[in-house]
């Protein structure tokens, strides 16, 4: 058990990590470049004026018509992306490996609260999966990997709320609290988790055109 | 969910779609979507089917998922993946029947009107989307007869109608003479270079509204602007082969408007209350020739009355008494930001103006554009049923008092025709124009 | 080309008062001046329903017509126009009606010396050509392009020589167009046919085809090229060799083609209106070299300056060594002459016309309603309410003017170097 936890914090952390930064990088760049041998049109019309105003409105909950029109849902998906992203990064005991092996730390946020973020991001997932399977509109659209990435986002936050709570068995939770997130880590440039990379560039496209060449909302 | 009626929806018979489905096999199928996909999408396509997270928050945007009770099969995302994701999926290996069934849903079931761009959180162009499955359906042959007849008459006579060259001034002649028997001097400048503005309309005019003609020379007229229209090819800016995924032919076309108005040597394009015709040619047949945006100003009718009427150069005699509810055109608004400008006019030229909601960018769509009225009688239900939302809306604006309603947009026009019709709301409907003809101080 | 030197190249200024011709006149058109600048005239309306043409005070013929439009001078001064009387229609010229009469005519078009004119026609809903008042012998259910070739003595068009019904889309894409020269139509069907353009030597036929939905080529003659393309533009006969060249778009780009084989290493977002020298050598285009930027391409060798709007009306000089061209950015116009783009920016500029020597370059402008004229990137010190092409004398010396300013039209022999300096 203990070695396996130093291949999945250790080796295998470095591979997620090199994934995931090297992974989403290239995504980008080679995206960039299709549009660039393919589509180059798309740069005569990106404004940053306007792909702002479209982006900021997007990330503000009820700043859009869609938005409002979802309250239960835009409350969950706020707070689950929130969690989401704030938790692993801001964790105390994250932070401590940090410090423990690269000297480098940040502010953290207090245990407790941690785990109601936790808790937030696992009850968005069950929220999401529920919606999936009850909500018609998605269901039909709703294939296997939908699930996947699902699980994928929701183990580590599993995993770690039980590790944090110490139930089951620590060790063992533990090392799949870190597999999970080194799984989860070198998904998201190669799954549709890829929506966090390539978000910003499509709001900010639809918000380009728009605002510079339609002269409407896309809110 | 609504799967057998569906099929029962299916058995609609469309010469255009039916023959060409019987010409396919497998192996034409795959080359064709592998090629259009290969060589003609990029990054587009691929960060749009990547990045969608399937959360089907479009669905409500659309008219068509609305007004069938919330039927996922006809919610955006719901269409992109009966088309468009399982061709990408399968590497072109889908069956005839599935084009079939594609060439219905991209054709008769999504007016490209984008309303679910803005309802998508990543900002997700479904209607480019849509537009992909309909160009690998005009490579396969499928396109639905009506809409492939127009695009025919496109390639012939460079307008929408096959109105033939010399139909074209004879028709404009004989308005102008028409119109002199109300204002004597009353001219249709025909070929006059240097003019300001060169005045373009789609084929449905001459042919069968010439009335409008009519009507936008005396308003031209009265308010002394110098105008022109080309008596050759070029005076339609319509563009159905925008809509049947014929590019090429959109291109020609558009190259053929604008050439026009550079030969005549005009500052401004200004064309008739048409939502289509003005995508084509601001923002859609500019791009496939290389312009990124168009070589000539282009103003829509809603623009040019605005600044008619906020100019002082035409003036209202007696604002038009029945109430009346405005509807948006996609194209006009949502693709040109004219919603405040209408409502400008309308407050102009109208006593009481009702509004309707949602409305402005947020407007229903009519359920007749992108195409879908040019699919013709065999679908003309699929619309009709497909907006039922829309005549909801209708009623709502008729409970308020609403007698007519004003819809600066030819397609609009004659798909809301059908909706009142069916679902008897009982609104008459006009163009801008045909109020401020009927209220404008013209010379006596 | 038209001889200009019999032209009075003396006289510095001569005057025709308009203002009259409107009290006379229930309403006067615009008016047009001659080539030779010593006639100006205008379409007139008499009274309900009558038309005649007022030509520098006097009408034009005894004549008069119930409509006349599309009043025009042909380039060796005689003045056209097409004209009906009892519902038919023909074209008149100098006042005289042809005697052949049609349903409909229109898009009159001249050869280069004027000679030869030629429009299209329908009589009892057949179609075809007219050249100097003789139709063709064959008709045709519809016509859709039209071409009169350099020396005036041939005419062309795209015709329909297949019935089909609105609907009948797949009888349609079998092909039911061809081209026909002096009416005699190719053998060959195609779905469609589109600019034409007629040789130098008045022999050979050449238009853009679409064989079906998809493939298009050139077909000189009747008969395609071998190459395919995605689609073509308008093709056009090198004067002196006699090859096609026409550009082609292939994977998404432009190319320019040359009797069927890529002439050009480098490929354009856009390339049209391709011109040749006068004597054959020298190929140029106007092209997009990137997407939203426009100029022209000289042996496909763009100029460095591009620009944003718009780039028309490119001329080789007589020598073929110089080109100039319009360039519009935002809303205005510059002359531009070899790349060089000049000072002053228009509301709106028309067709830059070159001294014989092909030294000097000068240019109809207007801006706020107000023509004149620019040469050599100076402006002339005048403007006026209207203006015509400026010519330049046979010499090159000098430059006349037609113009009208305060209800007088203006003929005006003007010395290059008082507006050059």
């Amino acid at each position: 058990m203990h070695s396996f936890y130093n291949f999945v914090s250790g080796p295998l952390a470095w591979v997620a990590f090199i994934l995931f930064f090297g992974g989403s990088i290239y995504r980008i760049v080679s995206m960039l470049k299709l549009v660039a041998e393919k589509e180059r049109f798309i740069f005569s019309y990106m404004s940053w004026r306007y792909s702002l105003r479209s982006i900021i409105h997007w990330i503000i909950p009820f700043a859009t018509v869609n938005w409002r029109r979802q309250p239960v849902l835009t409350v969950v998906t706020f707070a689950f992306h929130l969690c989401l992203l704030a938790t692993p990064i801001f964790l105390l005991s994250h932070v401590v490996l940090w410090d423990e092996a690269f000297s480098i730390s940040w502010w953290t946020l207090p245990d407790a609260v941690a785990d109601i973020m936790t808790i937030i991001v696992i009850l968005g997932a069950v929220y999401f999966l529920v919606r999936r399977v009850t909500q018609p509109e998605v269901k039909f659209v709703t294939s296997v990997s939908d699930f996947v990435i699902l699980a994928i986002v929701a183990a580590p936050f599993i995993t770690g709320f039980l590790a944090y709570h110490q139930w089951l068995s620590y060790p063992l939770v533990m090392c799949l609290h870190v597999l999970a997130g080194d799984i989860m880590l070198a998904a998201i440039p190669f799954t549709r988790l890829s929506h966090m990379l390539f978000s910003p560039f499509t709001r900010a496209y639809m918000g380009s055109e728009f605002g510079k060449v339609r002269h409407a909302r896309d809110w | 969910m609504a799967e057998p009626s569906k099929k029962e929806e299916n058995k609609v018979v469309d010469e255009g779609i039916d023959v060409g489905i019987s010409r396919l096999t497998e192996e034409k199928i795959q080359s064709v979507i592998n090629s259009v996909i290969d060589s003609e999408t990029g990054a587009r396509l691929k960060a749009y089917v990547e990045t969608c997270i399937h959360c089907g928050l479009c669905s409500e945007a659309c008219h068509y998922y609305l007004s069938h009770d919330n039927d996922p099969h006809y919610s955006p995302v719901g269409k992109v993946k009966q088309t468009i994701w399982e061709m990408v999926r399968k590497k072109g290996r889908v069956s005839p029947e599935f084009i079939r069934r594609a060439a219905i849903i991209a054709h008769t079931e999504c007016n490209l009107c984008k309303r679910c761009a803005q309802y998508c959180p990543f900002g997700i162009d479904i209607a480019y989307l849509i537009s992909v499955v309909r160009r690998i359906i005009h490579k396969l042959g499928v396109t639905p007869l009506y809409l492939q007849d127009t695009a025919h008459s496109h390639s012939v006579t460079m307008n929408q109608m096959w109105v033939k060259g010399d139909e074209w001034p004879d028709t404009l002649q004989w308005q102008e003479e028409e119109a002199q028997a109300e204002i004597p001097n009353l001219r249709i400048p025909l070929e006059k270079e240097g003019a300001d503005v060169m005045y373009s309309v789609i084929a449905p005019e001459p042919k069968f509204q010439a009335q409008l003609i009519y009507q936008a020379a005396v308003i031209m007229h009265v308010a002394g602007v110098n105008w022109t229209m080309p008596a050759s090819v070029g005076w339609d800016n319509s563009d159905m082969a925008m809509f049947s995924g014929d590019n090429e032919l959109m291109g020609r076309l558009k190259r053929t408007h604008f050439e026009t108005a550079a030969r005549l040597k005009v500052k401004k394009i200004v064309m008739g209350e048409c939502g289509h015709a003005f995508r084509s040619v601001y923002d859609m047949g500019n791009r496939w020739l290389g312009w990124s945006m168009p070589p000539f100003t282009i103003v829509h009718a809603i623009e040019f009355y605005h600044d008619l009427i906020k100019e002082g150069r035409i003036k209202i005699a007696k604002k038009y008494k029945p109430p009346i509810t405005l509807h948006d055109p996609c194209n006009v608004v949502r693709g040109g930001g004219l919603h405040e400008k209408a409502r400008y006019v309308a407050h102009a030229i109208c006593e009481k103006v009702i509004e309707m909601h949602p409305n402005r960018e947020h407007n229903y769509c009519c359920c007749a554009g992108g195409g879908v009225i040019n699919t013709g009688p065999p679908f003309k239900m699929t619309r009709i049923k497909g907006n039922r939302v829309k005549a909801e809306q209708l009623f709502g604006a008729k409970t308020k008092g609403a007698e007519v309603l004003v819809a600066p947009c030819h397609n609009c026009h004659s798909g809301l025709h059908d909706i009142v019709h069916h679902y008897e709301i009982g609104l008459d409907i006009k163009f801008f124009g045909d109020i401020i003809y009927e209220v404008m101080e013209k010379p006596e | 080309m038209v001889d200009s030197r019999s032209w009075d190249w003396e006289t510095g200024e001569k005057n025709v008062s308009l203002d009259s011709w409107k009290k006379e006149y229930r309403w006067v058109e615009e008016p047009y001046a001659s080539p030779d600048g010593e006639k100006i005239a205008a379409i007139v309306n008499v009274d309900e329903g009558e038309f005649t043409v007022c030509v520098n005070g006097k009408v034009w013929g005894e004549t008069v017509f119930d409509k006349i439009w599309h009043l025009r001078f042909s380039p060796d001064g005689r003045l056209t126009a097409l004209v009906s009387e009892m519902g038919e229609w023909t074209m008149a010229v100098n006042g005289e009606a042809w005697e052949n009469k049609f349903g409909y005519i229109w898009e009159p078009r001249f050869s280069i010396d004027g000679t030869a004119i030629a429009a299209a026609v329908q009589q009892d809903m057949r179609y075809g050509m007219v050249l100097n008042g003789k139709p063709w012998e064959q008709t045709f259910a519809n016509m859709t392009y039209f071409a009169l070739s350099p020396d005036g003595r041939h005419t062309a068009g795209a015709v329909q020589v297949e019935d089909v019904d609105s609907g009948e889309i797949h009888k349609f894409q079998k092909g039911s167009f061809t081209a026909a020269l002096d009416g005699n139509p190719w053998d060959m069907r195609f779905v469609n046919v589109w600019n034409l353009a007629i040789s130098t030597d008045g022999e050979h036929l050449a238009a853009e085809v679409r064989l079906n939905l998809y493939d298009y080529t050139i077909a000189v003659d009747g008969v395609p090229w071998e190459s395919r393309y995605a689609t073509v533009w308008e093709p056009l006969f090198n004067p002196v060799t006699g090859t096609v060249v026409a550009p082609v778009r292939e994977k998404g780009t432009w190319a320019l083609a040359e009797n069927g084989k890529i002439l050009w290493d480098r490929r354009f977002v856009q390339i049209w209106h391709q011109m040749f020298s006068p004597d054959g050598s020298r190929l140029a285009a106007i092209v997009a070299p990137k997407y939203g930027r426009w100029t022209v391409a000289v042996d496909g060798v763009p100029w460095p300056a591009t620009f944003a709007t718009l780039v028309t009306d490119a001329t080789f000089s007589p020598d073929g060594r110089r080109i100039a061209a319009l360039a519009k950015d935002g809303e205005t116009f510059r002359v531009v002459v070899d790349g060089n783009p000049w000072t002053d920016a228009w509301d709106m500029a028309w067709k830059p016309v070159f001294s014989p020597d092909g030294k000097d370059v000068a240019a109809k402008v207007e801006k706020k309603g107000r023509y004149t004229y620019t040469v050599n990137n100076r402006v002339w010190s005048r403007s006026c309410d209207i203006a015509w092409d400026p010519v330049f004398s046979p010499d090159g010396t000098h430059l006349m003017l037609r113009t009208v300013e305060a209800g007088n039209y203006v003929r005006r022999i003007v010395p290059v170097s008082d507006i050059v300096g």
